[in-house]
Parts: structure tokens; sequence; C-alpha cells
């Protein structure tokens, strides 16, 4: 039996050396209280080493494994520490930390197994490309019966999890651009989630890794990784599933 | 037809020794060399039963004996790759479980070397 040992901040992070060693920075001064994990998914630059400077603790993969496998890691890290929740934030700076607090505070008042700080409806805007926004809404369209409610913003990498979303992220997590599938995962267990708006910042360095080519790769594994979810949805193991976890 | 059969014959046994060759030298394991020796002998036996496949063609409705054979010859290779794919997935579940297993134990001995 692990000990309860309250919150982690984790910061999935590839190759982001320009960026991470601000981010930890910022999130350490607002929360010092809190621990920082880096998970460095193979990064060939000096990710891991920036990250440990500005204070962090990284969990470093030996080979890269995508967003997935990466955010992953860092679940079952934080699940086998005894961590009853767990902030993810990116490691680009676009994730303002002084939300963490709000999502948190939503996280526990709510109930819900999970936070979603979503872009839309903030002071500081949605600033992505069109493309982009167009494949977002028609993701939203396809999420509204699945889920059986709307969700504003399904691609937001900044989100807060409980223990019990935890357990499950720990033993099963979508492996490619997980944020959509993770919502038909949740909705599998009967799970909850809750939106918090909270602004984006600009990038302070790199691009995005869904370039225009791939942008299609991106929606196709989507859909088919939404399908196959939706599938395995099984109301009675589901409404099992809860009981089993509130048990707990 | 005949000299279809023949190819086929010589391009099975080819499949045949290439993959005896690479079970040799260790380059395919034994046990995901079954499929193409599988594949192979599957096709040798097809390339030797024409009368067979002639009866076979007449029989479904197909005219030309050749394109049962091309059928059953993508039937043949559609399982190979089935296969391949399942154990490539199986393989690549393993190893990011084994990825990350390395990564979280090699993190909790630092931890624990720093504490002591």
């Amino acid at each position: 039996m692990v000990e309860p040992r309250g919150t982690l901040i984790l910061i999935p992070a590839y190759n982001e050396e320009a960026a991470i060693g601000a981010v930890v920075r910022e999130v350490r001064t607002l929360m010092p209280e809190l621990p920082v994990l880096v998970v460095d998914d193979g990064s060939s630059d000096g990710t891991a080493t920036l990250a440990r400077a500005a204070g962090a603790k990284v969990l470093s993969l030996p080979c890269h494994l995508g967003l997935g496998g990466c955010v992953q890691a860092g679940y079952r890290l934080a699940y086998e520490l005894g961590y009853d929740e767990v902030v993810r934030i990116d490691g680009d700076g676009q994730h303002d930390p002084n939300y963490i607090p709000l999502l948190l505070e939503t996280l526990r008042r709510s109930g819900c197994e999970m936070a979603i700080g979503v872009r839309k409806g903030a002071k500081g805007g949605y600033n992505t490309s069109l493309p982009r926004r167009i494949g977002i809404e028609c993701f939203r369209l396809l999420l509204r019966p699945i889920l059986g409610r709307p969700v504003s913003d399904p691609t937001s990498g900044f989100v807060a999890v409980n223990r019990r979303a935890l357990e499950v992220f720990a033993r099963s997590f979508p492996l490619e651009y997980p944020e959509i599938e993770t919502l038909v995962v949740l909705q599998r267990r009967r799970f909850r989630f809750v939106e918090v708006a909270c602004p984006v910042r600009p990038r302070l360095a790199g691009k995005s890794t869904i370039t225009p080519f791939r942008s299609f790769y991106y929606v196709i594994h989507v859909l088919l990784g939404v399908f196959v979810n939706v599938l395995r949805l099984n109301p009675r193991r589901a409404v099992r599933a809860v009981g089993e976890t509130f048990d707990d | 037809m005949i000299e279809l059969f023949d190819i086929l014959t010589v391009l099975s046994v080819l499949l045949l020794l290439v993959v005896l060759r690479a079970i040799r030298r260790e380059h395919i394991r034994v046990e995901y060399s079954v499929s193409w020796l599988g594949a192979a002998l599957a096709l040798l036996l097809l390339s030797r039963s024409g009368p067979w496949l002639n009866a076979a063609a007449a029989r479904i409705g197909i005219h030309d004996p050749a394109l049962l054979l091309l059928a059953l010859i993508l039937i043949v290779f559609l399982g190979v790759f089935y296969r391949f794919s399942r154990i490539v997935s199986e393989l690549k579940d393993m190893n990011i479980t084994l990825t990350q297993r390395v990564a979280i134990l090699e993190f909790l001995l630092k931890e624990r070397d720093e504490q002591a």
C-alpha cells in the first residue's frame, strides 16, 4: 500500500530545450510546494538537463514513444508513487500555470475524474490555425453524441486527473494523439469530466508536431481510435467498473 | 497457364530457400518463419494442382483458372500480413511497457541513491 502523496505536475517533453527550463521555473515559482515531473520522451537535445537544472525531477524514456506513451509513463509513475492528483501541462509554455490552482479546485469541487483546461471562451483567446479549428469543431460534433454532452476543446492537453482516472490511465492510455480518445476512454468507465476556461499563450519555442501533411493522418487516426473505443463501450461493464473504483 | 504454374513453382521454391537461408543465418526467428514457410508450401501446392484448379474454377464459374490462382495467392499473403500485423502490434505494446518500466525503475533507483 502506497502512502498518499498529494499533487504532481506532469510535463511531457520532446526536444523542448528552448522552453522547458522557463516552463519548469514558472511552475516552481508559482507552486513551490508541488513536485514537477518532466517526462523526457527520448529527446536528442538538452531537454532533460535543462529541466533538471530548473528544479524538476526527470523521467527519461530510453527511446521516443510518442505523446501517449510519454504521458502514460508519467501517469504510471505517479500512480505507483501514490499521487492523488496529476496536472498535465505542455512543455512549450502554451499553458498558463497560473490556472493550475483553478483546475485543481474545480476537479476537487466537482467530484469529476478529470478537469480540462479548455482554450475556448477565455480572455487570452484561442490562437490556433483555421484548419485546426475546423478539425476541432468536427471532433466536437462527433464526440457530442458519444459522450452525451458537449465538449468545448477536445484536443486540450491541459488537464488535471484524480486517482481514479490515474488508475485507469496507468493501465490503458491511447498512444498517439491521446486527448480525444481519452474522453471516450473516460466515457467507457462512466467517468466524468469538467471544463475550465483557461487562456493559452503563444509557444515559447518550437512548432506543433501536427503539420498540414500530418493533419490528415491525425484525423484518420483519431477517428479510428474513437470508433474502436466506441465499439468497446459496454454499459454493463462500465457500471461495474464505477462500482469497483468507488469501493476502493 | 502451364507456364504460369511453372513460374509459380520456381517462385515458391525460391521463397522457401530464401526463408530457410534467413533462418540459418538467424535473420528470421524460427517462430516467425512459420507463416512464410506455410505460404511458400501453399504456393508450391497450388502451382502443382492445375487440374484441381481448373475443376474448381469451372465449378465456381470463373472462366480463367489464373484468376482463381491469383485470388488464392492473395488470400495466402493476406493471411501472412494479418498474422504479422498482430505480431508487430503485440511487440509494440510490449516494447512500450518495457520502455516505460525501464525508465520508471531507473528513476526510482536514482531517487533512492539521492536519498541515501
